[in-house]
């Protein structure tokens, strides 16, 4: 929900053609692209299917393909993407990318190690981490939270649900 | 009715109402965080539904459901912030009345109106998505392959602002269904064995609602906090029921039928249900103040067409909003085969469901009036805790479903584009119902051609595929017509819906 003010803060910030609508469009031309290849790598299924294998795989490559066309003209005639609203978000300020950088980092952080050390441990630094990069600075309580978040959840999972998430090195220990 | 009364049995076991509880307050508590939509909610508490067995699991997600709307209208009232734009005049008007000390009426109206709302839809669903199943089941696949190009393009093309960027999500939606071996040849896998049985619904879901929102979220995090209304129990006098229960009633009748058509939404009945009310109301000049009209109305419009989308989900399997897409995709993990047939062959389970969402519904009334102020605290809860905390839920439910770390990858990889869509204004709801629907519009396209031996003209050789087909083209003209009739909006105009939709509502 913006008012009128944000809205000519937010038109001084940009300048007038969203260049970095062009990557999206660039990324949708790739995409339809490798669509397309791929059906061009798939072989026809019997011959009395109507539908082969490849088909639809043209028509939403090419689709893609013609989408990423279509942005990329509309957004050098000045086409401009709203952004998505809500309730904490605040647009008037230019985009933290060192946040989200910060926090696709704890989530590799968390796909790389998750099998070795298993999900009580990585959840734990998954929540202590996320909360690191989104601001909060009071390590001991973030890490504490964490832990039980994780090892509650592990049990919760294990005890209640049935469902045993693999242990990883605490295996016999939890 | 012999089917609703077992319905009833099976959700009102002791074991299953306590299910249901837990969902209700589950549901609610997560939905009254903010920044999660009731989508989200059902995204994020699906795994948990999936240990129990199937029936307990419907009734608890029957929970969960209303619990997460309930919890969304909460915030849209003591925050001044849609968390959906089906919530928007809900914000506005309970905003208001909020500021103006009534939070407690607010909430009381939005709470018995959504459950006077949500009991007369879940009765119309009672009579109406048996009635439609029978006809459907019919229905060839030409027909039903009609049917879904309809949802598609609906949701697609008539919801939203922009066309082209509904169809961009269309299109990369339908091109990661295609993702898989379901031909007998592997498409789109990369050479990789764990794809082979394609991206589950459940990562894309979640991927998109929780990770794409917590990452876009972060990106632009309010540093000041939002003023929250201190709210004390809710109640309602004798004269704000007097002003209620009309629009209450008159916010269902829109809400039904709209949420029932494949196009149709919360987001018309709620701005319909809105302005009539202001036109019927004796005290006009209250409304942008604080009309107690302007949240029972509205409200109960939201809730009866959220009832209203489980016909064309049941009866069809054709999800039209995010929240149905996920439910879909819950009816699925409980292993049912969604379409045409679902009424038919597991009669027993869709009808506990449609009784659990009567007892849900009272559940929610009885154990959330009371804990209004205990749900207001949740919304002071530190910004870092709460996306972090969706971080966490969020790797936890995928992981959950397989147990692989690849599944992890793949959720931030489209949890990334996720993000790049709301910076890009890309909708997400077409997206995750062309993951759905693809793989079924290909299936039952084959189908046809199948038994027509090739010949394309069955596509359009039922009456009903043909009216369908008519609707389509109709609904192009129209948008062509009003392409025509406004030439280009100015294009860099982040023009907020709201002001515009204000326009609409103002002039009468």
């Amino acid at each position: 929900m913006t008012t009128t003010e944000p809205n000519t803060e937010r038109r001084d910030l940009h300048p007038a053609v969203d260049k970095a609508q062009y990557g999206l469009a660039a990324f949708l031309v790739i995409a339809g692209g490798y669509v397309l290849y791929d059906a061009s790598t798939l072989t026809k299924g019997f011959d009395d299917q109507p539908v082969h294998p490849y088909t639809i795989p043209y028509v939403v490559g090419a689709a893609l393909l013609a989408l990423g066309i279509l942005l990329a003209i509309a957004t050098a005639r000045g086409d401009r993407p709203e952004a998505e609203e809500g309730e904490d978000i605040d647009l008037t300020h230019g985009t933290d990318l060192r946040t989200v950088g910060l926090l696709a980092g704890v989530l590799i952080i968390n796909i790389a190690l998750i099998d070795w050390l298993g999900w009580a441990i990585t959840g734990a630094l998954l929540f202590a981490g996320s909360a690191f990069a989104l601001g909060s600075r009071t390590w001991v309580r973030d890490i504490a939270v964490g832990a039980a978040l994780s090892v509650g959840t592990w049990y919760g999972f294990y005890v209640g649900l049935g469902i045993p998430i693999p242990a990883g090195i605490l295996d016999g220990v939890l | 009715m012999d089917l609703l009364l077992d319905g009833f049995a099976a959700a009102l076991t002791p074991e299953n109402l306590l299910f249901a509880t837990i969902g209700v307050i589950l549901g609610t508590a997560v939905g009254v965080l903010p920044g999660i939509g009731p989508a989200m909610t059902l995204a994020l508490l699906l795994p948990v539904t999936y240990s129990v067995g199937a029936d307990s699991a419907i009734i608890m997600f029957a929970g969960i459901y209303y619990g997460g709307m309930y919890g969304g209208s909460t915030t849209s009232i003591l925050l001044n912030t849609p968390g959906e734009s089906s919530s928007v005049i809900t914000a506005i008007e309970g905003n208001k009345m909020a500021k103006a000390g009534r939070a407690s009426q607010a909430l009381a109206t939005a709470a018995i109106g959504s459950f006077v709302a949500g009991t007369i839809a879940t009765v119309a669903l009672w009579i109406v998505a048996p009635t439609v199943a029978d006809l459907v089941v019919t229905l060839g696949a030409p027909s039903y392959f009609a049917l879904m190009v309809l949802a598609l393009f609906a949701v697609t093309a008539v919801l939203g602002s922009s066309k082209m960027r509904g169809f961009i999500a269309l299109f990369l939606g339908l091109a990661i269904g295609l993702v898989g071996t379901s031909t007998g040849q592997a498409r789109l896998t990369f050479g990789e064995p764990l794809l082979a049985d394609g991206i589950d619904i459940v990562v894309v879901a979640v991927a998109l609602f929780a990770i794409g929102e917590a990452l876009w979220v972060a990106a632009h995090l309010r540093r000041k906090p939002l003023e929250i209304i201190p709210v004390g129990q809710p109640w309602m006098n004798k004269d704000d029921w007097r002003r209620s229960w009309k629009p209450w009633l008159r916010g269902t009748a829109y809400g039904f039928p709209f949420g029932a058509l494949p196009a149709g939404g919360a987001e018309i009945p709620t701005f319909l249900s809105y302005a009539t009310e202001k036109k019927l109301s004796k005290h006009p000049e209250e409304f942008g103040k604080g009309a107690i009209e302007g949240v029972a109305g509205p409200e109960a419009a939201n809730n009866a067409s959220a009832a209203g989308t489980l016909v064309p989900l049941l009866a069809l399997g054709l999800p039209t909003t995010a929240t149905a897409a996920i439910m879909l995709v819950a009816l699925q993990g409980y292993g049912f085969q969604t379409g045409p047939t679902l009424m038919d062959q597991h009669a027993d389970l869709v009808w506990a469901l449609l009784a659990s969402l009567v007892i849900a519904n009272t559940l929610l009334l009885i154990i959330n009036l009371p804990m209004a102020p205990i749900w207001a605290k949740l919304l002071r809860i530190p910004r870092p805790y709460l996306y972090a905390g969706i971080l966490f839920f969020a790797s936890l439910g995928a992981y959950s479903v397989n147990f692989q770390a690849f599944d992890l990858a793949l959720l931030l990889a489209i949890g990334v584009l996720g993000f790049a869509m709301r910076r890009f204004g890309i909708p997400v709801l077409p997206l995750i119902i062309g993951v759905i629907l693809g793989p079924k519009l290909e299936e039952q396209l084959t189908t046809a051609l199948k038994i027509s031996q090739g010949d394309v003209s069955t596509l359009w050789s039922e009456p009903v595929a043909v009216v369908v087909y008519g609707v389509i083209a109709l609904l192009l003209v129209a948008m062509a017509v009003n392409g025509l009739r406004a030439p280009k909006e100015p294009p860099a105009e982040p023009d907020t819906e709201l002001d515009t939709d204000e326009k609409e509502l103002s002039p009468r």
